[in-house]
């Protein structure tokens, strides 16, 4: 029968779905397995997969820590900063660039595309640079502004499509009311635009959250350290606290891996400027 | 201004006031600092970072008496080259069995997030513990399935670090990679297989054929994506290269990094010099990505 052949098929894609699924998460795992690890669990050889303990209050300590509680402070300030930035900032150019026509239009959205491809990587020799001169090291405004700066393209992407998408009947209709251009984009746009604001808020979110070169080089303050600079300082060449430095980046990687979830449909198209729909 | 007709000029200015936000970030933390960078190449700095003056292109001669130049520019090549094919292979495979429907889909597509979503920093910790010689799991696990009779010091060997790192590059790489093919294989309509289906053609065939073809475009912008993003790659090879000395294992992103930053050799002329060949480089990428994506203006 066809149909029972079909079933097996579907649970052959379903076992090789679920090994494909085991095979990603199995570092995790083993992250999730060491992080639950008494102290002594750590230097056992052979090593063993499980902890024979399970020590979850691994977790309560790590989040009891007075310097993870200063790290998580400042990662959630710079990301949440550097998302409404980002916001802000691409709100009203994604609306413009989506409709009206002007000299500047094509060079300033090339200017946006070209952002998105450099990473704050090959420019960091040069942020650093900027920033020693302002006497910006170890300031918030310094990490804000660059993420914000970099993760704009996504921002200005997905918004555009969304903007575009809106029928130009209602936000005419609503200007015969009387509405200025910028009540009807705070009014009638934005509202409509509702899931492609989350997604780029998100994105923003998380690329500000999981940044870690420029944080690296211009946060060298220990009460300036956020979340992936600080938890690093579990493990040294002195100390090995590899059991906490996994309990804080579980912590630290739940809360985005449901964000990321939340916009997985978005990603695509944000992150390849529309070239693949 | 009250009149229904704006002048040409009236139009611009408030263009200029709506982009403003976005322009003044991208001109304030993109193009200043480049501008910096290519300022610094060309200057003397103190090792605490004060401005000595001018000194013309004598950094970039200097860069190219760097004798681990050589070495660096040979594993960036490597690195970038084989994380990128051996990515976009598997994600072929990966695209072609997350595009079929069947029951869980949605959980392996979940799962195949979190390496995409984690910070790259703690999945390299993560990778430095698991391909830990004493404590590490890889080599135990390894060792019970036959593949190893002997433990093997995965970072320390200087044989096997390249090869670990890159197993790394491409395990987070794949995420991203396999989301385009898969967006790209759901663009190609069901009617094109229906009829391969027709004239007899084979699974391979239709694959090689019809699939193949028609997911060039989704291929070629993963392709060029990744070339950049695994040439600007910086945590991994950061964290997993830690522990040995000199520059036998640096892409030139690091190498760059260690001029400027470790305060051994805190050299920001001769850094800045490599910056601007990395960001040169990254230039001519973002043009063959601009040109394979025929990129006029996202048609509003």
């Amino acid at each position: 029968m066809s149909g029972a052949r079909r079933a097996l098929g579907r649970a052959g894609l379903s076992g090789a779905g679920a090994l494909l699924a085991l095979a990603f998460l199995a570092p995790y795992l083993v992250m999730l397995f060491t992080a639950a690890k008494p102290e002594v669990e750590l230097r056992v050889t052979p090593p063993r997969l499980t902890p024979l303990v399970w020590h979850w209050t691994n977790f309560a300590a790590v989040l009891r820590d007075g310097e993870f509680q200063t790290w998580l402070r400042v990662s959630l300030v710079v990301a949440l900063a550097s998302m409404a930035l980002v916001v802000v900032a691409a709100v009203p150019a994604a609306y413009y660039t989506a409709r009206h026509r002007f000299r500047g239009r094509t060079a300033f959205l090339f200017l946006v595309l070209v952002t998105q491809m450099f990473s704050p990587t090959s420019l960091v020799v040069g942020l650093h640079r900027e920033f020693f001169e302002l006497d910006l090291i170890n300031t918030y405004t310094a990490l804000i502004l660059t993420n914000a700066a970099f993760n704009l393209a996504f921002a200005i992407w997905i918004l555009r499509a969304f903007f575009a998408s809106i029928p130009r009947e209602i936000e005419e209709a609503a200007a015969v009311d009387g509405c200025g251009r910028l009540r009807v984009l705070v009014r009638i746009v934005l509202p409509l635009s509702r899931p492609g604001l989350v997604t780029a808020a998100i994105f923003a979110f998380i690329a500000a959250w999981n940044e870690y070169i420029v944080a690296l080089t211009l946060m060298t303050d220990p009460d300036k350290k956020p979340l992936t600079v600080g938890v690093t300082s579990y493990v040294t060449a002195y100390v090995q606290h590899w059991n906490s430095l996994f309990a804080a980046s579980i912590i630290a990687i739940v809360p985005v891996v449901v964000l990321f979830i939340l916009i997985e449909r978005y990603l695509v198209g944000g992150l390849t400027a529309g070239s693949v729909k | 201004m009250p009149g229904p007709r704006r002048t040409r000029r009236a139009t611009d200015w408030q263009a200029l006031l709506w982009l403003g936000p976005s322009l003044l970030l991208i001109g304030g933390v993109v193009l200043y600092p480049a501008a910096r960078l290519v300022q610094a190449s060309l200057s003397q700095y103190s090792v605490t970072g004060l401005y000595q003056g001018w000194v013309g292109l004598r950094n970039y001669a200097r860069l190219l008496r760097q004798e681990a130049l050589v070495t660096v520019a040979m594993n960036t090549v490597v690195w970038v080259a084989v994380i990128v094919v051996v990515t976009v292979l598997i994600s072929l495979a990966l695209a072609q069995l997350l595009d079929r429907r069947f029951p869980g889909r949605r959980l392996v597509r979940w799962a195949l997030i979190v390496p995409w979503a984690a910070s790259l920093i703690v999945t390299s910790k993560l990778f430095v513990w698991i391909y830990d010689y004493y404590f590490g799991i890889l080599n135990p696990v390894l060792q019970s399935l036959g593949v190893l009779a002997q433990p093997v010091d995965w970072l320390g060997d200087d044989s096997t670090v390249m090869g670990a790192m890159i197993a790394v590059g491409v395990f987070v790489s794949l995420p991203f990679t396999s989301y385009v093919l898969l967006a790209g294989l759901q663009t190609i309509p069901a009617d094109v297989y229906e009829a391969a289906r027709v004239d007899g053609a084979s699974a391979w065939r239709t694959y090689r054929s019809v699939t193949l073809p028609l997911l060039r475009p989704a291929l070629l912008v993963a392709a060029v994506l990744n070339i950049i993003y695994v040439f600007n790659s910086f945590p991994i090879v950061w964290t997993l290269n830690d522990r040995n000395p000199g520059f036998g294992h640096d892409t030139m992103i690091t190498y760059m990094y260690k001029i400027a930053f470790k305060s051994s050799l805190r050299d920001v002329g001769l850094a800045a010099a490599l910056g601007v060949v990395n960001v040169a480089l990254i230039l001519v990428a973002v043009i063959v990505y601009l040109r394979t994506v025929r990129w006029r203006e996202a048609e509003a």
